[in-house]
């Protein structure tokens, strides 16, 4: 079934068209006016969605070029989601060396975002491992990126939001595996203080490092959680992962509120855990693909995500004030993850990860009290010197971008003048006024 | 191991079935117009596993390189046992009511490049006593409609020529197989507004195309429910049927 094209978070809602390419060797659409390259639309908010509302299908490109199965260097084309790459390389032991927690996302959205996972501390992001990319310019040039042949266009095409050209297609190198399941730890914390504790301890010992946060937790249980940490492991065993179910339709009414969200975090953080298993890696790394259209959950007014890092001093401190603000306003997250990043910065301009601690909210759109809310959430952010990611949000102020990205003006000086987002024309907006 | 020829390969459901045969490590000998995409397809399901990928460039309607395509891909394979025809175009109707030449380039090119490959696959897979033939025919070809009549008419061509010799060879245990889609989502169906529960995905087409024929199956509409619309559509009265718009 053809479907509309939406932000992963269903707002804002913009009308949108897409114009598909199958081929890679086709030219850029000659299209009057601005256009944006889309992937599988899992951006959260706006930097998927075309401002003027074309959009260039990229998920057409959907081929693979080549895989050497001795070194695990891959080469595809951008449309290619990461979950078709697994298919193919963990049978023959390679796995991808950074993933997000879905793996419905493309090629060419994970170079534009610069994507992370929760092995950020040991492979930093997902540009780290690109070993070179095509971009398609409106122009009509074709270019082949590298770190060293184009010192200009590769930086500023990871985490460059699409902005600087199609992305056609692109070489990775994969890490070798030995099977297809993890070795899993899950340790309940009270605090956080042991969340920071934990997360010292095993970034030095595990591949995966990642905690849920009951939100909703006040007092001397702010904070409190559960952690995991995980390797790959040699063994295999377990359960098989189940095929995935769908969210047949949005329902009219959310099920996501003050209620089932206090009910869900005092559950999760209580249930009983086997303190060690061997989970097949897309139960532990991708639990939500399980659950197709799982946004639909959130009802037709959709939900907004907030990701910010802040620096490592800062961090414990900005942390409890922002847990504080939101278990203050009652209004609750479901899917709170906290995450130390490691030292390795970005390779983009406009990488999100930098060293520090990174937290991931979402909370359903019910309108002026939820902007409300996350602008208190940002000025936290900022206060503490950091950064809200660009790849979830649909909201954030210009200035609040910016300072978290002050190389943005370098990204929008490489920019194909011809692609533009209802992101980076909402970010930039009030600097086009003032020039 | 099967190996596999598929003439059309090019196309978005030819592809999609070309990765499931690549998955299970089959052969495959790909034939298509473009030797650049063919190139592209070829990389692609080399990767996803096939055993060997063989191409061959050739336009569907070189008769007379027929019997060459054929030799070829027995050749590279060892062998030839599941042949899966999938080219096509579909059909600019109004282009065609104005222009004979357009018509029958269309009828040449959707049905009797198919009936002359089918001819040549036929005879070898009944001398040997083996095989399947797998054929894209159309829902279109059920009943002519004043809407894409040329396309289904081609196609209702294929439809009859697949059940003769269905027929025919199964005396000799041959599978012939007519597979007829409904609604899919592929870049040959661009020009058409999309949406909707009846639109499919060529992938979903492919996993039914693979089945039906891992099943041994004769005839097989996908998604499934195009079998009961297109018996309600068969059923409606010429008199009546004559004035709708469909």
């Amino acid at each position: 079934m053809a479907e509309p094209y939406t932000s992963w978070g269903l707002y804002p809602k913009l009308p949108q068209r897409g114009v598909t390419l199958s081929w890679r060797n086709q030219a850029f659409p000659a299209i009057a006016g601005e256009v944006l390259p889309r992937g599988n639309g899992r951006s959260y908010g706006d930097s998927c969605l075309a401002e003027n509302g074309t959009l260039i299908d990229a998920r057409g490109l959907d081929r693979f070029i080549s895989f050497d199965p001795t070194t695990g260097r891959l080469a595809c084309e951008a449309g290619m989601l990461l979950a078709d790459i697994l298919d193919v390389s963990v049978p023959r032991g390679w796995f991808l060396p950074v993933t997000p927690g879905t793996r419905l996302i493309t090629v060419g959205g994970a170079i534009a975002n610069d994507v992370h996972g929760k092995n950020h501390h040991r492979r930093g992001s997902f540009g780290h491992h690109v070993l070179g990319f095509e971009l398609a310019r409106s122009d009509g040039r074709r270019i082949r990126c590298t770190q060293d042949e184009e010192a200009e266009l590769f930086p500023a095409t990871i985490g460059g939001l699409g902005l600087t050209g199609l992305i056609v297609s692109a070489e990775l190198q994969l890490v070798p595996i030995e099977g297809a399941w993890l070795d899993v730890e899950t340790i309940r914390f009270e605090d956080l203080g042991s969340f920071f504790a934990l997360s010292t301890e095993s970034d030095a010992t595990h591949e995966y490092t990642v905690a849920w946060i009951d939100c909703l937790a006040q007092g001397s249980a702010l904070g409190r959680g559960v952690f995991t940490r995980a390797n790959h492991a040699r063994a295999s065993g377990g359960r098989e992962p189940r095929a995935p179910r769908r969210i047949p339709l949005t329902p009219p009414i959310s099920p996501v509120n003050g209620w089932t969200l206090r009910a869900f975090n005092e559950l999760y953080y209580r249930l009983p855990r086997a303190p060690r298993s061997l989970q097949h890696y897309r139960t532990h790394l991708y639990p939500l693909d399980a659950l197709r259209d799982w946004n639909r959950l959130y009802g037709p007014r959709g939900f907004l995500q907030h990701q910010c890092v802040v620096p490592a001093t800062s961090a414990p401190e900005a942390m409890r004030a922002i847990l504080g603000a939101i278990a203050e306003a009652g209004d609750g997250s479901m899917l709170a993850v906290l995450k130390m990043f490691g030292d390795m910065p970005g390779r983009g301009l406009l990488s999100f990860p930098r060293p520090g601690a990174s937290l991931a909210l979402d909370f359903p759109f019910r309108g002026p009290s939820t902007l409300a809310l996350l602008d208190r959430l940002d000025r936290i952010v900022m206060g503490a010197g950091g950064a809200v990611y660009p790849a979830k949000d649909a909201r954030m102020s210009g200035e609040t971008f910016r300072r978290g990205f002050p190389d943005w003006q370098k990204l929008e000086a490489t920019r194909d003048p011809k692609i533009m987002s209802a992101f980076w024309r909402r970010v930039t907006a009030d600097t086009r006024k003032e020039s | 191991m099967r190996k596999v020829l598929i003439l059309g390969a090019t196309s978005a459901i030819a592809q999609a079935t070309a990765r499931l045969f690549a998955a299970k490590g089959d052969h495959l000998f790909i034939a298509g117009r473009s030797a650049d995409r063919l190139e592209m397809v070829r990389q692609d399901i080399a990767v996803r596993g096939a055993a060997s990928v063989g191409v061959f460039a050739i336009d569907a309607n070189d008769r007379a390189r027929h019997e060459a395509l054929l030799d070829a891909a027995e050749r590279a394979m060892g062998g030839l046992d599941t042949v899966l025809i999938a080219h096509g175009v579909l059909s600019d109707q109004k282009a065609c009511e104005g222009s004979v030449e357009r018509a029958l380039v269309d009828i040449e090119t959707n049905a009797l490049g198919v009936i002359a490959l089918l001819t040549l696959v036929a005879n070898r897979f009944e001398a040997r006593r083996s095989g399947t033939i797998a054929v894209i025919s159309s829902v279109a070809g059920d009943r002519g409609r004043k809407s894409n009549y040329v396309y289904g008419a081609a196609k209702g061509m294929v439809t009859l020529f697949l059940q003769g010799l269905r027929n025919r060879l199964a005396a000799a245990e041959v599978q012939v197989l007519t597979i007829k889609p409904g609604f899919v989502d592929t870049p040959m169906t661009a020009a058409i507004p999309k949406g909707g529960p009846l639109w499919a995905k060529p992938e979903d087409i492919a996993t039914g195309i693979l089945a039906a024929i891992e099943k041994k199956r004769d005839v097989v509409y996908l998604p499934w429910f195009w079998q009961w619309i297109m018996l309600i559509i068969r059923m409606i009265p010429e008199r009546i049927f004559k004035r709708l718009s469909l």
